[in-house]
This record gives C-alpha cells, structure tokens and sequence, in this order.
C-alpha cells in the first residue's frame, strides 16, 4: 500500500507536469560529461559465444563417448551427423535457459542454416581435393601436355603418353560447335529483343523448353538423324569430331540464346530510341549501339557456354569414338577424343595406371572451367569500373 | 430546288487519322528477314527433336504395344524390351537427389542472401555458379571413387535402423558379423546422392535471386514490430519466394532426371522392378540409351528412341511447370531463370 | 537471470490505471549523436517525450528526423556502418544497455512506416496477429479474436473490414492498409508508437483518420511522428521538436517546446523562418 502511494505521487506530478508546463525540453539537467565516442552497435553478448562453443564442445564430447562405447556404429559420416543433431539440441537447451521462445528458435535455425552451408562447402572441397590429388601423379609430367595417349602403354610410367590428343581434339570440337551456336544463338536473341509479335513468343517457349532438354538426347538426335543414315557415305557419317560439333551446339544453342537475350534485354529502350531519332535504320541501330553495349554480358553467355560445351560428356558417349590417337580432322571418319570421353573411360577402365591418367585429364578440365569462370568474373569487374 | 453540291469540308480532313509508317529502308527490311530466318532454322531443329522422337514411337508401339511400358525387361536378344524398371529407377534416382538437394539449397540460398556478411555474399554467389559449372564427369568421378564407400556404410545404417519402412530393406542382414557391402554398391540412393550435388546449385541460385528481391518495406516492418530473424524470415522472405523455391525445385528435379555420366558411374544396370534404393542395381531412361544404343537393331533403336521421348517428354513437362511457377509468382518479375 | 529486466519498466510506468488514464510510458533521448560510417548525421540530440503526449518532430528533409526516430526503437543498428552516442531511456532504463534484448525494445516501442507495407500474403485478420504471434504470444482462439477486433477499432478500421477479415491485406486502399499497419503495431501492446511521417502518402480522408487514431491512443501510448505537413503537426501534437542540419553539419535540435509556442511565437529566428514556409 505504501509502494502505491509513492508510485501514485510520482504519477500525479508527471501527470501535472505534462499538463500545466512540460518539463525543460532540449537539454536535461546536468549532462553528464562529454560522451562523445560513437560505439559500433552490433555486440555480439560474450554470453551468447560461450552458448555456442559450450554446446559444440559438450555435444562432441557426448557423442564420442556414446559413439566407441555405446553405440556399435561406425564411419566419420555417421558420426559427424550424430554430433551435429547432439550439438542443435543442447544449444536449443542452453538458449532456452535465458531467452524466450522465438529468440531459441531464431538461433537454432540460424545454426541449421549455417551448419548446411559449411556442408555443401566441405563436400565441395572434398570433390576439388580428390581429383587433384588422385591426378597430380600425371599432371607431373610435361608429356602429360605434349603426348597423345597412344605414346604411352597401359602400365607404363607416366613418362609416356598425354592428353594432347584429347586436348586438341576438345579444342577442335568445341571451336566448330562454338563457330555454329554463337550465330544462330545470338541471331535468336536479337530477334527476341528486337522484334514483337505472336512469332517471338513461339520462339522464346520453344527455347525456353530446349535449354530443359538432357544433352544426351542432343547426341543421339545427331546420331540418328546424320551418322546413321549417312554412314559411311559422307563425311559426317561417321562417329567423328564434326558429329560432336554438331551435338554440342544443338546442346548449346539454346543456353547462348537466352543468356544472350538477357543480356540484350538489359540494354536500356532510351539508348534504342536515341539512335533511332537521329536517324539510324534499325539494324545500325543493333549494329552499333545495342550490340556494343551489351558485349560484356554477350562475352559472358559466351564464356560460359564454352565452359559447359568442354565440360560435355553424355552425348559424347554416343557420338564420339574413342581413341588414343592423335586425330585432328573432324571430317575423315576416324574419331576423334576429347577430355570428358578421356575422362569417363579412363576411370572406368579399371587399370591404375590409367586411372590415374584419367585423374589428371580431369583436373586439366576442372582447371580449364575454373580459368573461364574466373574470366567472366573479370568481365563483369570491369563493366562496372568502367562506367 | 436546286441540289446543289456542298463544297468539301477542307478542315474534316484534318482531323482523319493516318498512321505513320516510317518506311523501310532495304537495309532493315534484309535485317529482319535474317535474324527471322536464323529463329526459324533455330526453331526448325529444335522441332524436330520433338517430332523425331515421337515419330520413332510410332514402329516402336506398333511392335511392342502398350507392353513397352509395363515390361520391366530389356533384352533384346530375346525381342523383350519395356521401360517399367527403368522408368522407375529414374524416378528414384531423381527423388533421392530432390529430397537430398532441397533443404540444402534451401539452407545454403537463405544463408547468402540473409547471414552471409556483405563483404563474401558475391563470392558466394560465384561459387554457387562455379558449382554448376563443374562437368558431371568430375562428380561422377568423385561419387564412384569417394562416396561410395562412404555412402555404403550409411546405407548400412539406415537399412539397420529403419529397415521396417520397406523402401529402405535390403535383403541381406547388415547386422551380421560380416556384413555384405556388395548388396549396398551400385544403388539408386548412392546415384540419388551424387546427382543432388548437380541440382543443389541450380535450385540454390534461383531460391538465392528470388529471395534478394523480398521488400525491405516488409522486413522493417517484421523487425519493428518485434521479431526475430527468423521470424522475418518466416513471415517475409519465404512467402514471397514461393514460387522461386517450388520452381527452383522443378528445375533442379528436370536436370536429375536427365543425368546420365554420374549415373552410369555409379550404378550397375538390372532391370528389376527393385523400390529398394539402398539395394543394387537399378536403371535410368539416360543410362539404358547410353549403354544400349551401340548394339541394338533398328527396331530396339526405335525403342530407345522411345524412351528418350519419355524422358523428353518428362523433363519437358516439369521445366514448364518450373517456369509457371517462377514467372506467375510476385517475384517472378524481376527473375531470369 | 535478472529479475528487474523483466518487470522493469512496466512496473514502473504502466501499472494500475489512474482516473486520468494515461499509461503509456516516458522516452527520454539524452545526447544522442549518430553517425554512418565516419559520416555525423545527428549532434547531441536530447529529447523528452512524456507519457500521454504527441511529440512532432519537423524540420526540412534530410535532418535526420527519421534517423532520430530510428534510433529510438533500435531499427538505426540494422545498417551495418551505423555507430550511436549518448542514451535512450524508456522509462528510466537505457534500452542500449548491454543486456537489453533488441526485440524486446521493439515490441515496446512500435513503428508505423512512410509507405504502407501490411504482409501481402496474410489475410487483413492474420496481419493484425502476426505481430503477436512474431513475439510468441500465446493467445487463446478468443482472446486472438478479441485482439484483432481491439486493435482496429483503436486504429478506426474495425467497422470497414468485420466483414472481410479473411481477405488478403494487400487487397485493401492506401489509407485503409496504412490504419491496418497501425492495429498491427497496436496489437503488441507497445508503450510508444513511432510514426515517420505516416500520411504522406494518404489521402486527405484517411489522412484526417489517422489522426483522429492518434488522438485516440495518445493517453495509453506515447506517440512520436516526424510530419513534412506543418498543419498537421500543429493539430496533431503536443510538443514540437524542429530540427536543422545546415551544410555539411549534422543534424541538431533548433528548439523544442509547446506547439502552439514553436508556432506563434518561437524563439529562435530559423524556427521562424521555417514555420513560416520562408524556406523548407
């Protein structure tokens, strides 16, 4: 009762205060002294750190003990895992002890969601990490660059033999396929960005539904609508390098023509218009003003093409033959390799010799993928720096 | 009366509209004619996929009618060939990798876009594009040299302890003393885990996009009212990226379906009707034509025509669905796919 | 687990219901400076704002009025570069402190926004409680109902939308979706309702209706609205705050004090200059 007196006086003269005069406003009585220093506002509470690696110490420390002794389970996977539900549960308990509801879910999903991250990352690494380390035995060798597969013997020394072959032939696959679909995709996506009507809405489902279609039903279309028939006959007749090209850029077409149609549509109406009003026709308008602005994206869809078309492997399983000679016509009937086939029929061969070769194969395309990504990346940093 | 003729009305004309066309200069008309003409060929080839396929079927159903699809078989030798098993181990395979890859991309889409620190985000979003970019030889690679004997054990583990939800029995008793690894080898689930490490990028970098577009309106007013982040996100980022997340989905779904190195890496081609996926041996559409394709006659050729038109037709299907989903949804304005 | 945390203020300032009635609670901004990065925005600013009062902030564009504002309910922190000087009490306890929850704060002090931003894929019902349900409030099936129909009446929408609670919140007008935003930050149960300028995009009938909502809760909840509309502010508010940021300078508080003082007869010539639209 005598609390509530004093809290009802303390009412009463805010009360009065507010409604005869209000109190000084502007600066309150006796500041305290010059506190000027900004402090950064995003503390994170040492209580909520020790929360954290409490709960991942504690639960490991469970789950080993449980996992050796208790427990008949085996394998880093399973044990990972367990610690991992163990580590969730105590960090909900050990929140909950202090904060309410929404705040324990809050930082148990945040856990989660960064637990699931780290573990695509991990696993990704895992996946970079093997095929270096498997192949690095091969990628030693400078003959692994210079020499095609049939200089070296199945159980040889990696002193012999190389993926020149292989390199060159992608190179040569790829080129063609490129020299096809860059025209034909770019082409489409001018005509999709420049042009209206019922005919472009045709095109863009169609394309649309093509980048959806397995690559390995674009190689066997191409086997069976020109090896087959032709066999034998004529040049593309047979399981060859131009075959490929052709597969490749059935497969790639669609791809080049909508990241480039992306890239055309990014292109601002206003700059269209002003060529237009002085004068150009429209195709010089696409000539010089569309077409050069939209180049770094354009270089993009491009770059990234090639990075697919390389990386390639299922309708090479149908159109392409395998060899371990060097063969750089496309047109002869003899077949012609490339790194992805290499790759796939080395390792599925069995011997460690050319297992290993085929670990190298492959950390040569890993690399190769990474350097045109890398390039695109750098494409789009100088965009930007240089408007 | 004199009918006299009134005298035209000069200001009447003034007022008709005539529409403008600005003549065509020879040099645009060529332009259009070309670039026309290069999206006809373009459309033309890609028609013809479709209707190459689906002519195929015709002989194909005529010889083996509606058996085709319900025969589990595939031997040719013996004139016997159906699609059942196989369409069924693509499913599996696909599902395995959906359900693997979803609340990963999910987890991994929502930390970039809402706990990555600034600094990392575009770096983030670059490895998540590097991701996709890898050729599915290498993940085949890995899967078939590293994740399987990993993979095997938890196979194991599961068929031990969850062995009574009869997708996950195996017939064989992973209890015993020496436990027969060689019945977990080549399974569905192990292809299924190798093929969602191709869809998680894709989903993830459509998820990511579409939840950078949520309105900061929307998420000032969740967190002034009160709410933790996992609330706004809850209440905001996930019920505006709706249909980002089920046509990320679907997109990923179509590319599991159409897998075929990492699978024919991984798996040992039977043609059982097998709903086991942690027992060997099963068979994808992809896998059976690329294994098959070399030694078969015309009319088993024909037949795996036909099934790559089931698999057209399926990975056809669900990329539509992903693309309504994507293009109808709020955020589907400001997404490319 | 400290106790007064969690009775603190509440003990303090809304405790029994007085015959005046006002229950809303005491803001006092005390030598608060702001900063972006290196760049000052805010110099010094101290502010009280009584219980049961309206405190208008105005002042030219780009003061920091609604920097200020956002200081007051922690929203400022959101921006990554943002640093802060001097204290922010709510009745009597510094909501900066160390242990202070953040979302505690912002349940107490609310905030109605520029534009109107109710959760589109909620209906108009689900948007009043999801303020509720975001600070895991436990309400029965009843109580719920009685909330929702509590807060729109009190932000003076309940008579336009009982009979479509269940239609979908975006689907509603500007000034009926801005009053829907305010039951939504009525619902929490907050002790001071911020407002940044919350009719600027209203038309002159919804705009008339949100104040007379103002005027309504302003005994129950402390109410701080940063208005570019001079009229509104003298009709609105209690006590006026106007604030400066000459050139290159960070903002700062020219003079505050009763409104009807800053209005007829302000101290200081720049106060003058601006009321009297010579510049602004």
């Amino acid at each position: 009762m005598a609390t509530d007196a004093a809290l009802m006086t303390v009412y009463r003269t805010a009360v009065a205060q507010a409604a005869d005069e209000l109190p000084a406003v502007g600066v309150a009585a006796a500041p305290p002294p010059e506190q000027d220093e900004p402090s950064t506002l995003r503390h994170v509470a040492l209580e909520d750190v020790y929360a954290v690696v409490g709960s991942l110490v504690g639960s490991f420390g469970l789950v080993w003990l449980v996992f050796s002794y208790v427990l008949p389970l085996s394998g880093v996977v399973g044990f990972v895992l367990c610690w991992d539900v163990a580590f969730l549960a105590m960090y909900a308990g050990v929140t909950a002890r202090s904060h309410p509801r929404p705040v324990v879910v809050s930082r148990v999903m945040a856990a989660v969601i960064v637990g699931l991250a780290l573990l695509v990352g991990f696993v990704l690494m895992t996946v970079v990490v093997y095929v270096v380390a498997h192949g690095l035995d091969a990628v030693r060798h400078l003959n692994f660059f210079t020499q095609s597969a049939s200089a070296g013997s199945l159980t040889g020394t990696f002193a012999q033999g190389g993926i020149y072959n292989a390199l060159v032939g992608s190179l040569i696959q790829v080129g063609i396929a490129i020299a096809i679909a860059l025209p034909l995709g770019i082409g489409t996506a001018v005509f999709m960005t420049e042009t209206r009507g019922w005919f472009v809405r045709v095109v863009r489902t169609v394309v649309e539904a093509m980048t959806a279609v397995p690559d390995l039903l674009a190689g066997l279309f191409i086997y069976v609508v020109f090896v087959l028939p032709f066999h034998g006959n004529y040049p593309w007749g047979h399981k060859n390098g131009i075959a490929v090209s052709l597969a490749l850029a059935v497969a790639g077409t669609p791809i080049i023509a909508r990241s480039a149609e992306v890239a055309l549509r990014v292109v601002p109406g206003g700059l269209r218009e002003a060529g237009l009003a002085l004068g150009a026709s429209h195709w010089q308008t696409v000539r010089r003003i569309v077409l050069p602005t939209g180049r770094p994206g354009l270089a993009t869809a491009l770059i990234l093409a090639v990075a697919r078309m390389i990386g390639e492997s299922a309708p090479l399983l149908i159109v392409s033959g395998f060899t371990t000679f060097y063969n750089a016509n496309p047109v002869d009937g003899q077949p012609m390799i490339s790194l992805p086939l290499y790759v796939y029929e080395t390792l599925r061969s069995g011997q460690p010799a050319e297992i290993i070769r085929g670990f190298g194969a492959a950390v040569v395309l890993l690399f190769i993928v990474f350097i045109l990504f890398a390039a695109t990346r750098v494409l789009a940093r100088q965009r930007v720096s240089t408007r | 009366m004199v009918a006299s003729a009134e005298p035209p009305n000069l200001l009447d004309s003034l007022d008709e509209p005539i529409s403008p066309q600005a003549t065509n200069p020879w040099g645009d008309r060529l332009f259009h004619l070309v670039v026309r003409g290069i999206a006809g060929v373009v459309l033309v080839i890609f028609g013809s996929i479709g209707v190459f396929l689906a002519y195929q079927s015709v002989p194909t159903f005529r010889r083996y009618g509606l058996s085709f699809l319900t025969q589990s078989q595939w031997n040719p030798e013996l004139d016997k060939v159906g699609i059942s098993s196989t369409l069924l181990g693509t499913v599996e395979v696909a599902l395995v990798a959906l359900v693997v890859a979803f609340p990963i991309a999910l987890a991994t889409s929502l930390f970039i876009s809402e706990y990555a620190p600034l600094r990392i985000k575009g770096l983030l979003v670059a490895l998540v594009d590097l991701m996709a970019a890898v050729p599915s030889v290498i993940y085949g690679a890995w899967g078939f040299f590293l994740l399987m004997p990993h993979a095997t054990l938890t196979s194991r583990w599961i068929s031990e302890y969850f062995g009574w939800i009869p997708i996950f029995k195996v017939n064989t008793d992973p209890a015993a003393a020496v436990w027969a690894q060689s019945r977990f080898v080549n399974s569905a689930f192990i292809a299924g885990l190798c093929v969602s490490m191709m869809v998680i990028p894709i989903t993830c970098s459509v998820m990511r996009g579409v939840f950078a577009e949520a309105p900061l309106g929307e998420r000032e007013a969740s967190y002034a009212l009160g709410s933790t982040k996992w609330g706004m996100i809850r209440t905001v980022v996930l019920p505006f990226g709706r249909g980002g997340i089920i046509g990320g989905t679907m997109l990923g779904l179509g590319r599991a379906l159409g897998e075929t190195i990492a699978v024919l890496f991984i798996i040992s081609l039977t043609f059982n009707v097998n709903f086991h996926i942690l027992q060997n041996g099963t068979s994808t559409i992809s896998a059976l034509i690329a294994n098959d394709f070399g030694e078969s006659t015309s009319a088993q050729l024909a037949a795996l025509l036909t099934a790559g038109l089931v698999l057209f037709l399926m990975t056809l299907g669900v990329n539509t669905i992903a693309a309504v989903f994507i293009t109808r949804s709020r955020s589907g304005a400001a997404t490319e796919i | 687990m400290s106790a007064i945390e969690e009775i603190g203020p509440e003990s303090l300032v809304s405790g029994p219901q007085l015959t005046t009635g006002i229950t809303g609670a005491r803001l006092d901004a005390i030598n608060v400076s702001a900063w972006f990065g290196t760049n000052r925005v805010l110099s010094r600013v101290s502010l009280s704002m009584p219980p049961g009062t309206v405190t208008a902030l105005i002042g030219p564009s780009g003061c920091g009025k609604s920097t200020f504002l956002r200081i007051l309910n922690r929203m400022h922190e959101m921006v990554p570069s943002a640093k802060l000087a001097g204290q922010v009490k709510l009745g009597g306890q510094d909501i900066y402190a160390a242990g202070q929850r953040v979302t505690e704060t912002r349940k107490r002090i609310g905030m109605v926004f520029q534009k109107p931003n109710p959760f589109p894929t909620m209906s108009i019902a689900e948007n009043v409680t999801a303020g509720s349900k975001l600070v895991g409030m436990k309400l029965s099936r009843s109580e719920r109902e009685e909330l929702i129909e509590r807060s729109l009446t009190r932000a003076g929408l309940w008579t336009e939308v009982r009979d479509r609670l269940r239609d979908a919140g975006g689907a509603l007008s500007g000034g009926q979706q801005q009053r829907l935003c305010i039951a939504r930050a009525l619902a929490v149960d907050p002790m001071v309702l911020l407002m940044d300028e919350p009719c600027s995009a209203l038309d002159p009938t919804s705009t008339r209706r949100v104040e007379d909502t103002i005027h309504e809760i302003k005994d129950e909840v402390t109410v701080v609205i940063v208005t570019h509309n001079m009229q509104q502010a003298a009709r609105v508010s209690e006590q006026c705050a106007f604030f400066l940021a000459q050139q290159g300078t960070p903002g700062v508080i020219v003079e505050a004090g009763r409104t009807e003082k800053i209005f007829t007869s302000p101290d200081d010539p720049r106060t003058e200059d601006y009321v009297n639209g010579r510049f602004g």
